[in-house]
């Protein structure tokens, strides 16, 4: 069953002087449940397409479904993970995550127990009070996922969500969301510029071309879980979808040098 | 150094080096202070200062947090507003003293319209500003997580903007508390500004100091509470850490 359909989805930036075609003709259809991977250099329209389906910025034309429904707004029933976290930092750490709820209108008492349930989930009990000025990256990460959570959007859209973290961090936090997939049958949509990244969490990868962004290639990845880095599978795809990408990486850089 | 500095000034007090109309000792200014405090007038001064401080801030912020809230949420609101307000800003608020007798006539009216209006603009002004620059990213999370506006602005815009609002109210109490002096010497006949005055008419050199130690005195204290209330509020926000 198609879950979220993306039908011709183009868009067109117009700016002062020239107009970029950020996408181009984008058909994809995501399936409930699957974890998929937009994978791409910088320029090459991925956060365009996830900001298309969360409903920040729509399509110039063409047309994205979810559950059969179109998309024109941005709602709970796609959360956002973001980049730069945004999470309110006037708000505490149980604040952040039982404010989606308090919108919902959901009693106080509930709250509280999801809120307790989640800080769980997360590891952030210790940090219920905190304000996010005082928590590393990692953990802002994980306050932006615990409010997801928390609202139980179907899907979650990830603007490169472990961008900015260490390797480390990052390997956690990966783990960490791969468990909540798992666990919670959510699908998920996943920008990332790394192809490693990719590999370690999608069941689908989809390579996405530099200006106009168009799908370059759909790969399912049917390598089980938790994969192995240093494998031999893993490597191969790695180079192939490395070269895929590499040739667009060359086109974007040839635009920034010639800028 | 302060303490020498006292000494020193009262030694060329007592020395007879000037006249004490010029330059009245340290201790002439304390004895009147204490004689001040005693009669009970300086209460029902600093009580009659601090009232009018209070009453004409909370009537001029009180006006410009919502029309800056709104100017700052809606481009139409400003266009039409923003004009109107930049020809009126630059006025000082003495400037508006012979038209708010005129319009009030003398005693408090006057005087609270005249510190309404100076604590009125530096609110307005920094509320527009932290409006206008509240983080889209806070606004399309909290749209993400299904925010009506009303929600909206009370718990994403509010907070974000309270850096700014706090900063244009700071400024408004400094205004308020130089205004509330300045119309007191005018239209009242009490207060910190009238007691300067009057102590003027008689040459009471020592009563003029010590009313200027108290307006010190009282505005360091509002400073120190203006501080607390910043901390307290802002203490999620990251330029308070140290």
């Amino acid at each position: 069953m198609d879950y979220i359909s993306i039908n011709s989805v183009s868009k067109v930036f117009t700016g002062k002087d020239a107009s970029v075609q950020a996408l181009q003709d984008i058909n994809l259809t995501i399936n409930k449940g699957e974890f998929v991977c937009l994978l791409g250099p910088s320029g090459c329209g991925k956060s365009t397409l996830l900001n298309a389906v969360a409903g920040f910025a729509l399509p110039t034309s063409g047309e994205i479904l979810l559950k059969g429904r179109k998309v024109t707004e941005p709602g709970p029933d796609r959360g956002v993970v973001f980049q730069e976290y945004a999470i309110f930092p006037w708000m505490t750490v149980a604040k952040n995550i039982a404010f989606g709820l308090e919108i919902k209108g959901v009693s106080a008492k509930e709250v509280e127990e999801r809120v307790v349930m989640l800080m769980e989930t997360l590891k952030l009990s210790e940090f219920r009070d905190r304000f996010p000025k005082d928590l590393s990256g990692g953990m802002r990460q994980r306050v932006a996922i615990a409010r997801l959570l928390a609202i139980d959007s179907p899907v979650m859209l990830m603007d490169e969500p472990f961008g900015a973290l260490d390797a480390l961090t990052r390997r956690t936090l990966q783990d960490e969301l791969l468990r909540i997939w798992r666990e919670s049958g959510k699908t998920i949509l996943f920008v990332t510029h790394s192809i490693e990244e990719s590999l370690y969490l999608a069941s689908r990868i989809v390579v996405m071309t530099y200006r106009p962004g168009r799908i370059k290639r759909n790969q399912l990845v049917e390598m089980p879980y938790p994969r192995d880095p240093a494998g031999t599978e893993f490597n191969r795809l790695k180079r192939e979808l490395g070269e895929l990408v590499m040739a667009e990486q060359v086109l974007y850089t040839n635009d920034e040098l010639r800028l | 150094m302060p303490l020498l500095l006292l000494v020193f000034w009262e030694a060329v007090c007592r020395a007879g080096m000037v006249s004490p109309i010029m330059l009245p000792s340290p201790t002439a200014i304390v004895l009147k202070w204490g004689e001040w405090l005693l009669s009970g007038e300086l209460l029902i001064d600093v009580v009659g200062s601090m009232g009018r401080v209070v009453g004409g801030f909370l009537i001029g912020a009180g006006l410009a947090l919502p029309l800056g809230l709104f100017m700052g949420a809606s481009p139409r609101i400003y266009e039409y507003c923003n004009p109107i307000i930049q020809v009126l800003r630059p006025i000082p608020p003495i400037a508006w003293i012979p038209m708010s007798i005129l319009w009030f006539g003398l005693g408090n009216p006057p005087a609270i319209f005249l510190i309404s209006l100076g604590a009125f603009f530096p609110v307005l002004m920094n509320t527009i500003a932290g409006v206008q620059n509240v983080d889209s990213i806070y606004l399309r999370a909290s749209l993400n997580l299904g925010a009506g506006k009303g929600i909206m602005f009370r718990r994403v815009i509010l907070p974000a903007a309270t850096p700014y609002i706090l900063a244009g109210v700071r400024i408004g109490i400094g205004t308020a508390f130089i205004v509330v002096i300045v119309s007191e010497m005018i239209a009242v006949n009490n207060g910190l500004g009238y007691r300067i005055l009057e102590a003027r008419e008689f040459m009471w050199s020592d009563k003029i100091i010590a009313g200027m130690i108290t307006i010190g005195l009282l505005g360091l204290a509002i400073d120190q509470l203006m501080n607390r209330l910043n901390n307290y509020l802002l203490r999620w926000h990251r330029g308070l850490d140290s």
